[in-house]
């Protein structure tokens, strides 16, 4: 039997998933979720084969939740309105919901996930959905990470710089340092370039946070943080430098 | 603060050209009179640079004192007062220079009432040019500064129809309807009622329109009814208000947007029950109305919370032309935002 988890902050949302899935007695709603906190929990916990995940949530949104999980499982977005996030996952996610949509609507969404993982066994990964959704136009405000079994959310403006760390970037602000699953490059796409600068292929910087730019041995430059700390810049990196500080 | 005209680069060489015209002027007609060169420049020289000082300074203290109509008189005499103390200054520089001089003394005594009169007349013409300039000045800042209402009037009336529409909203309380059908059909009833009669008082209400305080909390049910069914037993509200308060006029659909704001930020940025409450009393001379809801610190202003406090504080400006009418205050646990509405004075300066 598969297994079918809810999350959505309104309890009536919720409701009408479980109204209609009543026709569907193979499938099993493990557990109803009323934020994204929880609907961590539950997924670490049920390891669900599939999700109705709302965006709009208490604290952390629908993305942000999916970030914190390893491997996500299928997801269908119910939502009232989002232009761009449906954009952005039209292509991925396995579909969404329009808020407030028919049972026919919503029967065909669960025919489309019943073909996907039956041509994949395994299970229909929602990582790639990710990717895509961080192309989208919205740049981020915030970042969630888990730190252990607690939830963080960090304002951007307070990350002093990111660190590529084998498979992790390592996000260092004045509270401490975090870690989080993810590439550089993915994090250079989604903070705003005005605001973060990649002067190193393994670093990216807070420009608020630069106080020097020295020269470094013969040819080489070094930034100079606030904190005190130092990170090196590449030759490359240093026209990229110049031309967004203007020197 | 305005420029000056000498801030223009071509006006400050006219006017120092004037200056050295007004001088070698001075210096030759002084020569003809019989006097010797030396004895012309100096005089020259002394009495036009104290004029100069004196123009320099009617041009700087116009320029933060303007001088409305009726007060032109007072101008005349003052130009009167500094052409005389000019005189006095220059009389006894000129004394101190140039007494030596044959036949400058009894020169000195019979031009006085010639040196007033010019001096009297420039100065003259430099305060109203001056004035002039500063007038103007001050004219293209009003223009600037309404073209720059006209503006903030458009970009409010463009956020007033999207808030009207109010998509997440409106798409939301048509699910959680969709789910009472099924369920409770009676209540769907219900909610769909007081959905319509929201709508129709978003859509119907003029935005200088003034309602009783009454009148706005019963709109406001409304909205916080819908609410609570949506958001089920998270959303607590809590409104308390005096009698005298109750019949305070205010302007339409001023508390919603406020409402809208909490009911976000407390939902959306905690976990758990929100709490929302809204304390009204009223002072002598003003409404006062206290929207409080629960806030974590660690979490950042949920997007587009931002936005509907900004119109708010708009609105009362344009509506009574005071900056100071919406604060907000934090606390560990709380936010608060206190609207003041003066009593009266605003339905006369809606317009």
């Amino acid at each position: 039997m598969a297994k079918l988890l809810l999350i959505d902050d309104e309890p009536l949302a919720r409701q009408i998933l479980r109204e209609y899935l009543q026709t569907y007695p193979q499938y099993q709603v493990v557990q109803e979720c009323q934020d994204g906190f929880e609907g961590v929990k539950a997924i670490q916990q049920h390891q669900p084969d599939l999700v109705f995940l709302d965006i709009q949530m208490p604290k952390i949104n629908g993305f942000e939740m999916l970030e914190l999980i390893e491997h996500p499982p299928a997801v269908i977005f119910t939502t009232a309105f989002d232009e761009y996030a449906i954009r952005a996952f039209e292509a991925h996610a396995v579909d969404y919901l329009l808020k407030p949509f028919s049972r026919d609507r919503f029967d065909k969404a669960l025919r489309k996930w019943e073909e996907l993982a039956g041509n994949h066994p395994s299970r229909v990964a929602a990582s790639d959905l990710l990717e895509t959704a961080a192309q989208s136009p919205l740049q981020r405000q915030r970042v969630v990470v888990k730190n252990g079994s607690k939830i963080k959310i960090i304002p951007v403006h307070e990350i002093l710089f990111l660190e590529a760390a084998d498979d992790y970037v390592k996000i260092c602000t004045s509270e401490g340092t975090f870690l989080k699953n993810q590439t550089l490059g993915h994090f250079e796409r989604i903070l705003d370039p005005g605001q973060f600068l990649r002067p190193h292929r393994s670093y990216l910087v807070n420009i608020q946070q630069i106080t020097r730019i020295e020269p470094y041995e013969k040819e080489n430059h070094v930034i100079l943080l606030k904190s005190g700390k130092q990170i090196p810049v590449s030759r490359s990196g240093y026209a990229r430098l110049k031309e967004v500080l203007g020197i | 603060m305005a420029n000056t005209p000498l801030s223009v680069t071509r006006f400050r060489f006219v006017f120092g050209a004037c200056w050295l015209v007004l001088m070698t002027d001075h210096a030759l007609i002084l020569y003809w009179l019989g006097i010797t060169w030396t004895a012309a420049i100096l005089d020259s020289v002394i009495s036009n640079s104290l004029l100069l000082l004196f123009s320099l300074l009617i041009m700087n203290t116009l320029r933060y004192y303007l001088p409305r109509r009726e007060q032109y008189l007072h101008i005349f005499f003052w130009c009167v007062f500094l052409a005389l103390l000019w005189l006095l200054l220059t009389r006894w520089f000129l004394d101190l220079a140039l007494t030596g001089y044959p036949g400058y003394p009894t020169l000195l005594s019979h031009s006085l009432s010639i040196r007033f009169s010019i001096a009297f007349l420039l100065l003259g013409c430099v305060t109203m040019i001056s004035v002039l300039w500063y007038t103007w000045e001050e004219q293209k800042e009003t223009e600037a500064r309404k073209a720059d209402a006209e503006r903030l009037a458009r970009e409010a009336e463009l956020y007033k129809l999207r808030q009207q529409l109010q998509p997440h909203f409106l798409f939301n309380s048509l699910n959680s309807i969709n789910a009472l059908i099924g369920s409770s059909p009676q209540e769907a009833r219900k909610m769909v009622q007081e959905l319509s009669d929201f709508l129709r008082g978003t859509l119907r209400r003029e935005e200088n329109q003034f309602i009783s305080l009454a009148d706005e909390l019963e709109y406001l049910r409304l909205y916080l009814d819908i609410e609570k069914v949506r958001f089920g037993h998270r959303l607590v509200t809590d409104v308390q208000t005096t009698p005298e308060a109750l019949t305070h006029r205010l302007p339409a659909l001023l508390l919603q947007p406020l409402m809208e704001n909490a009911i976000k930020f407390g939902l959306y940025g905690t976990t758990g029950e929100a709490r929302i409450s809204l304390r009204a009393q009223a002072t002598e001379d003003q409404l006062v109305v206290e929207v409080t809801n629960p806030y974590d610190a660690d979490m950042q202003m949920p997007s587009g919370t931002g936005f509907g406090l900004r119109s708010v504080k708009r609105r009362l400006y344009l509506l009574f032309g005071r900056s100071d009418l919406v604060e907000t205050s934090q606390g560990s646990r709380d936010f608060s935002v206190t609207v003041k509405i003066p009593r009266n004075h605003g339905e006369t300066a809606a317009y």
